[in-house]
This record gives structure tokens, C-alpha cells and sequence, in this order.
């Protein structure tokens, strides 16, 4: 029987929402290979463990710990030595993470640890007979590709907000994974800066608020962070123009060489539309924009436009907003 | 330093595209193709890493048919010195069977430090140069941010969501890099013409098996046509409204 290996990542002692939405993936993974077991990798600081029955609720039938204060950190050699080698030891089917930052670097090592194939950044899946079936968006989300994958194991990756995480309870058997030394030079960690606290990162957030240019000013962001905070748990976002200006950090930054994002509702203010832009956006469910040039490309793409200035609608929109979430 | 910098080239990424009859490909009719992006940010970085060093040696790498001769020797004039170029009909989506075809050539190389690209903009995938790092059996980061080498000893800064990690890593290492490191420059006229006379190795690729194939490529569904509800202050309401009762958001 196919069970599949899942990559459990935390961070700062919690299990990440991207690791509940790899269980899921994990989980079709395995009924669509005949219907075997997940196995959970739960690595992290002393005391991690009790974090388990959370992926028992996500489906996972197995848990493994796997407890040192090195995973306190994301000590990549280690965690990718850690994973390869229960999934050789372990016979699976599939390796899955979750195509974050710990992910996007895990994923190829344990490929290449394993010998094994890999797909990434995946949207959906699916198996048949010994091949299983993904789906990955491919320049910039321009194209999608569907691939073949042979072979066995395989790693895949899944992207962020594309697999919803769906309870399926489990009173999961929790087992110690030993966790497996790194050999040879390592990266070190120096060092962990935290960003602005509070707000939740552009990849997980339901709703993300996003300012160009047409802001006119860095401090006009206050502006933007306001809209944010009105709408409760939104992120903040910029395009190019204002992350290469220094207006706000290139971490920011939407479009083809910063992150790509779909969220409920992404809010464009002040952004004209350029291609590189809407190539990390276009996806997201809901799009609403507010520009003063009713020719700019971003109103092809938005389901809700408003021509007029950015700075004037922006307090009127922020109180709206306020009011409309108190009155529920 | 010794630097390798491994490349791809990729078509323009502000392009229209189209699939191909085959629908396994994209129509690469009247599409500009020249050194991928992320790999431009590489070979910049490793340019102004000798040139701080005050010497040493940049060499790139790409596999490819004899048309990524022409992005090696891009790569040359910008002041990379040779290239080195392995030959294959076309480059797998397969990332682990092109790592090991730049493995086995990078591994007796004797380089310092190998940077890749963070990923390129065709297949999107970020495989290649940490899957390379970990056969060559070299400390690697995936997606640097930042970079610089002092000595025997790199240092470097890698964005995660919503914080940074600042990383340090001894030499020989793999380093994939993400955009703000540092943008390419313009090739010059004389840089152009110095290019002509600097060495091209040309060597059959040892690509590994391709057990990921592409079965199918397709545009994303259209979005319905965008909509304009109003101008000005005036709209706010009406947004709202649609906001609660149509996109259910609110």
C-alpha cells in the first residue's frame, strides 16, 4: 500500500497553515495511489510534539516527532538528511512539503538525497496507474503545465493557498522520529529577523492590500496599512516600482520576480497594471482597483474598478470598510 | 575567487504566449529569448564579487542546443571570462537529470562558489541549482537576497515569509540568487567585441533520465472582463456593497 510522507513545517513552535494544506495535498495523494496512510514529519524545538494532534485533525494518521534544538532554526541540512532517510527507510509513495521558503530549499535536496524526481509549486494532483499527474503554473503563471512524473518516491510540492486544508479528524499514532545529524559543511544561522509583527505574510493572507506608484509618497503607505488594519487580518503589498524606489522593503514586492500570490481579494491602489505586476496577481480571486487613469491595464483584470485618486478615496474606502465589518 | 554561474535562456517574460500544435510546448514564433533574469542577477553577482576580490576567474554554464551560445556569450561580454556550453537537444523539465549533468561537470572544477539563478522564468520550478549543491555534496542557499564573501567565508540573507534569515557558509558553496543582489549590467561595445575572442567549450551534457515529462500545456482560464463601477468617492458605497454581497469578502 502508497503511504505518503509529509513534510510538518514550523516555525517559532507552530505548526505553519502550509503544512495543514500539505497533509491535505498528501491525503488525495494517497487515495488517488490506492488509499494508504500520511505520515506526518513534526520536526521542531523541544516540546513540538504536543503541537501533533493538530495533524491528526488534517488527516494525518501517523505523526513523527522529531525533537532537537537545532530545528529551532530551519537547519536545512539536517531537516533534508532527517526526511530522505525516513522516506528511504519508510518505502513511501510520495514526499509532499509545501513550496514556502523551508519548502522551495527542502524539496530539491531530498530529491537529490533520494534520487528521486520532483515537482514543484503544485496546484493540483492527481494519480494514475504507476504515473501520478500534477499541475504547476510555469512562466509566471502565464501557462500551465501538466507533468508526468514516473518513478518512486516522488517529491512534490505544493503552493501555497492552492490545496484548502480540510479537518478530517484522526486519532493519529505519534511515534519519535530520530533526527539525523547533518554530514560535512552546513549553513549557519546567524541570525532570524522577524518583520513587522502583526500582520500576516503576502502568501497566507485572505486579503492583501497593494500600493504602487500612483501613492505618490512613501508616507502615503499609512494610508494603505490603514485600509489593511480596516479589513482585519490583510497584508501589504507593492509593486516593482516602489520596492526598487525603497518606499517599502523588495520583500514586498508582487509581480514575476517577487512573490506570487492569489488571495480572496487583492486590492490594487495606485497601480497601473504593467505586466510584471499582474503576472503575480492575476490569480487572485477577487480584484479591486482604484486609479485615476481609467485606460490603465490593471481595470482589464479587476472586477471591481474606481477611477479617481488614490489619496482622496482611500479614508472614505477605510472608513466604509470599518463600518461594514462592525455591522456584521 | 573562482566563480561558476549556471545559466538558462528563457524567452522575454513581458511576452504573449501561445501553445504550440503539440500543446506540450509554446509557440516560440517571433518570441525574444535571452539570458533568464534571475541568472543575469547571478552573473552580476558574481562580476562585482571578483571585482571587489580584485581578481579571479567567472565562468558560465549552460545547457542547451547551439543557440544558448549566443547567451553564453552574452554572459562574456559582460566581463565573464570563458563559457562552457553542454549540449542537449533541449533542456528537460526534469530538474534532477540536469543537475546531474552540471554536477558531473562542475565537480572537478575547483570553483570557489557556483550560483544559480533562484529559478527560471520557463518552468518556474527552483530545482537545479540547490538539487546540483546537494549532489556536489556543497553547503547551498537557496534564494539569497543578499550576498558577500570575506575571505573563506560567505554570508548572505534569505527572505522567509514575513522575516529573513542572516546565514553564514564556508567556501566552496552553492548560492541560487534572488532578485535584489544585484542588476546586470549593459554589456559595452568593447565588451561585445572582447567577447568574440574569449574561449567557448562545447561538450555533449550527461543529463540524467527524465522521469518528469510535460503531458500538457495550457493558457490560465481568461479573467471575465474587468468592470468599472464608478469614479471617485462617490463609488465607495456601491464597492462595498459588491464586496459583502457579490465577492462575499466582507
Amino acid at each position: 500500500m502508497a503511504n505518503v510522507l509529509v513534510f510538518a513545517e514550523t516555525r517559532n513552535g507552530e505548526i505553519r497553515k502550509v503544512a495543514l494544506e500539505a497533509v491535505t495535498a498528501a491525503r488525495k495523494l494517497a487515495d488517488a495511489t490506492g488509499g494508504g496512510e500520511v505520515h506526518a514529519v513534526l520536526a521542531g524545538p523541544p516540546g513540538i510534539g504536543e503541537k501533533a494532534p493538530l495533524l491528526g485533525t488534517y488527516g494525518a494518521d501517523v505523526v513523527l516527532v522529531s525533537e532537537s534544538a537545532d530545528f529551532a532554526r530551519f537547519a536545512r541540512e539536517s531537516l533534508a538528511a532527517t526526511m530522505a532517510e525516513r522516506a528511504r527507510s519508510g518505502g513511501y509513495r510520495a514526499v509532499v512539503l509545501g513550496f514556502s521558503a523551508q519548502g522551495r530549499d527542502l524539496g530539491p535536496r531530498v530529491a537529490a538525497r533520494l534520487d528521486a524526481p520532483i515537482a514543484t509549486d503544485v496546484i493540483d494532483l492527481s494519480a494514475a496507474g504507476d504515473t501520478i499527474t500534477v499541475k504547476h503554473p510555469a512562466y509566471a503563471n502565464k501557462v500551465i503545465m501538466t507533468l508526468a512524473i514516473s518513478g518512486s518516491p516522488v517529491v512534490i510540492s505544493v503552493r501555497p493557498s492552492a490545496f484548502t486544508a480540510v479537518q478530517a479528524p484522526k486519532a493519529a499514532r505519534v511515534d519519535t522520529l530520530v533526527p539525523v545529524a547533518a554530514q560535512g559543511a552546513t549553513v549557519t544561522v546567524v541570525d532570524v529577523k522577524e518583520g513587522a509583527k502583526g500582520r500576516p505574510d503576502l502568501g497566507e493572507a485572505s486579503i492583501i492590500v497593494s500600493g504602487g506608484r500612483g501613492l505618490k509618497a512613501p508616507e502615503n503607505f499609512k494610508l494603505v496599512e490603514a485600509l489593511a488594519d480596516a479589513f482585519g487580518n490583510a497584508a501589504v503589498g507593492a509593486t516593482r516600482a516602489v520596492t526598487d524606489d525603497g518606499w517599502r522593503p523588495h520583500s514586498d514586492q508582487i509581480g514575476q520576480t517577487g512573490r506570487q500570490v492569489s488571495p480572496d481579494l487583492y486590492v490594487a491602489l495606485g497601480i497601473s497594471g504593467a505586466i510584471q505586476h499582474l503576472a503575480g496577481m492575476r490569480t487572485s480571486r477577487t480584484i479591486v482597483a482604484i486609479n485615476k487613469d481609467k485606460e490603465a491595464p490593471i481595470f482589464k483584470v479587476a472586477d471591481y474598478g474606481i477611477v479617481g485618486d488614490v489619496i482622496e478615496i482611500l479614508p472614505v474606502l477605510t472608513a466604509a470598510v470599518k463600518a461594514a465589518r462592525e455591522g456584521h | 575567487m573562482k566563480i561558476a554561474v549556471c545559466m538558462k535562456r528563457t524567452p522575454d517574460s513581458e511576452s504573449r504566449f501561445k501553445i504550440a500544435a503539440s500543446s506540450t510546448a509554446i509557440d516560440e514564433t517571433g518570441l525574444k529569448f535571452d539570458m533568464d533574469d534571475f541568472a543575469g542577477y547571478a552573473v552580476e553577482a558574481a562580476l562585482q564579487l571578483n571585482e571587489k576580490a580584485g581578481g579571479g576567474e567567472t565562468v558560465v554554464y549552460a545547457v542547451g542546443p547551439d543557440n544558448v551560445q549566443e547567451t553564453l556569450r552574452k554572459a562574456m561580454s559582460m566581463g565573464v571570462d570563458r563559457a562552457v556550453h553542454l549540449k542537449a537537444d533541449a533542456v528537460p523539465v526534469d530538474g534532477i537529470a540536469v543537475a546531474k549533468a552540471l554536477a558531473a561537470e562542475l565537480k572537478t572544477g575547483g570553483y570557489d562558489l557556483i550560483l544559480f539563478g533562484k529559478h527560471a522564468f520557463d518552468s518556474s520550478a527552483g530545482v537545479v541549482g540547490t538539487a546540483t549543491a546537494e549532489l556536489l555534496g556543497l553547503p547551498c542557499i537557496t534564494a539569497a537576497s543578499q550576498l558577500s564573501v570575506d575571505g573563506g567565508t560567505g554570508s548572505a540573507r534569505r527572505e522567509l515569509e514575513g522575516a529573513a534569515e542572516i546565514l553564514s557558509f564556508p567556501l566552496p558553496a552553492v548560492v541560487t540568487i534572488d532578485e535584489g543582489v544585484a542588476r546586470p549590467r549593459y554589456p559595452s561595445l568593447k565588451g561585445i567585441m572582447a567577447a568574440k575572442k574569449k574561449p567557448m567549450e562545447t561538450k555533449p551534457a550527461q543529463l540524467g533520465s527524465a522521469r518528469v515529462t510535460i503531458q500538457k500545456m495550457e493558457l490560465p482560464p481568461e479573467r471575465p472582463a474587468g468592470r468599472i463601477i464608478g469614479e471617485g468617492s462617490a463609488a465607495v458605497p456601491e464597492l462595498v456593497k459588491l464586496l459583502q454581497n457579490e465577492a462575499k469578502v466582507l
